[in-house]
């Protein structure tokens, strides 16, 4: 059966994206979070997992608001990125596993959660962000994607203890999948933050470690919260809890710590990077 | 008018969305290279097209971003409309608390954690 090796916890805000680029990642602003990835990279070099099954929410570049899915699934064999309006330079595509994908919906319907299939999507910053910062260099080509989107952006969105649950059904499907394949799982986005309105540029630093720790011992006390509490307390897009919540979802049970680094600002957003591996 | 669910945060629900779907649809398109050019030639014009309501174009014309949350705008979308007009996060955080683009990074600053230096 496949088997997932750890889960992976990290921003996608697009800025790291445009560092990466520009080579600027050991300037004053940046070198204490991309330090963060060194150990996060070394595993991943270590332990080459086959498939990335990463949860992102797209910010408008597929999924606009006339059919706008609260779960979707990539079912492709390529994902490619496009301009997002703000100037996001296009990259090399993302190679699928359709095998995967179709594995883990008809796992979903049997257990109660019904995704909207996506044959044919366009990935934004959400997913390309993260796997450009952890594989510098577009050096993914081996390594095979599952975007999994989750709707952070328009009420109403899923519950966290929804999204929680959907995870942990990811996790369920993945571990029987008879396969020899191995799987990272990543949760991006967040932490605290908010773009829009007044309260713009707020952010919750206390909150957010709170939850990394919580991540690991006790995911499941973050799933009490509303997504309106989420957005008073870690801003309005502190929502993007989500998909960290469905990471831990997927990989369930105890867990040890490699990386927990939380660094803020970052763009508009306190940024986290945490590795967590399965206790055997 | 959308009303702020807590102080200075507006809620994108249905409310919101059914209120705002014309302008979100506008800004969805900017996308595309060639409509952000189409809306920089005739900025009126590109409104009109999309049926935008006359105060979701004055605050368009106007680059009034709260006005724009306020009349069902989406911040995904209204993004993009910054981008068209060659504004980042950081500048519309600004324009929205009423703070230059130095100030509002000063407030991110203010709230900085794990930086050992910047
Ligand atoms: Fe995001």
């Amino acid at each position: 059966m496949a088997k997932i090796l750890g889960a992976i916890g990290t921003s996608h805000v697009p800025a790291i994206g445009v560092a990466v680029d520009r080579g600027i990642e050991d300037t004053p602003y940046w070198k204490d979070l991309f330090a963060a990835y060194v150990p996060v990279r070394e595993w991943i070099n270590e332990n080459k997992p086959d498939i990335a099954v990463l949860f992102y929410n797209d910010h408008g570049l597929e999924m606009f608001l006339d059919k706008k899915p609260t779960f979707s699934i990539g079912c492709a064999d390529e994902y490619c990125n496009a301009d997002e309006g703000w100037g996001i330079k296009p990259i090399p595509p993302l190679t699928g596993e359709t095998d995967l994908s179709w594995h883990i919906v008809n796992h979903l319907i049997e257990n109660d959660f019904d995704p909207t299939v996506c044959q044919d999507i366009k990935v934004d910053h959400g997913a390309t962000v993260p796997m450009s910062v952890l594989y510098p260099g577009h050096t993914y080509k081996g390594t095979k994607v599952i975007p999994i989107a989750i709707n952070c952006e328009r009420h109403p969105m899923p519950k966290p203890s929804r999204s929680y649950a959907f995870g942990k059904a990811i996790g369920d499907a993945i571990r029987s999948w008879d396969s020899d394949q191995t799987v990272v799982v990543l949760g991006t986005g967040g932490l605290s933050h908010q773009l829009d309105g007044e309260r713009a540029g707020y952010l919750n630093t206390e909150f957010d470690q709170m939850c990394m720790d919580k991540l690991v011992t006790d995911p499941e006390s973050l799933t009490h919260y509303t997504n309106d509490e989420l957005t008073e307390i870690a801003g309005a897009q502190g929502v993007e809890l989500a998909m960290w919540l469905a990471m831990r979802g997927a990989c369930s049970g105890p867990v040890d710590e490699l990386v927990n680094v939380l660094i803020a600002p970052i763009s508009n957003t306190a940024a986290g990077v945490q590795l967590l591996v399965p206790k055997d | 008018m959308i009303e702020p669910i807590i102080e200075g945060t507006y809620k994108f629900d249905g409310v919101a969305a059914k209120l705002g779907y014309n302008l979100n649809k506008m800004c969805f398109s900017f996308n595309e290279e060639s409509c952000r050019e189409e809306f920089r030639q005739d900025e009126a014009a590109y409104c009109d097209k999309f049926k935008l309501n006359p105060a979701q174009k004055e605050a368009i014309l106007k680059r009034d971003i709260i006005a724009l949350l306020r009349n069902g705008g989406s911040i995904y979308y209204l993004a993009k409309f910054a981008g068209t007009l060659g504004l980042n996060v950081q500048d519309v955080g600004g324009i929205m608390t009423g703070q230059t683009t130095e100030e509002f990074q000063a407030y991110l600053d203010s709230q900085g954690v794990g930086k050992t230096n910047g």
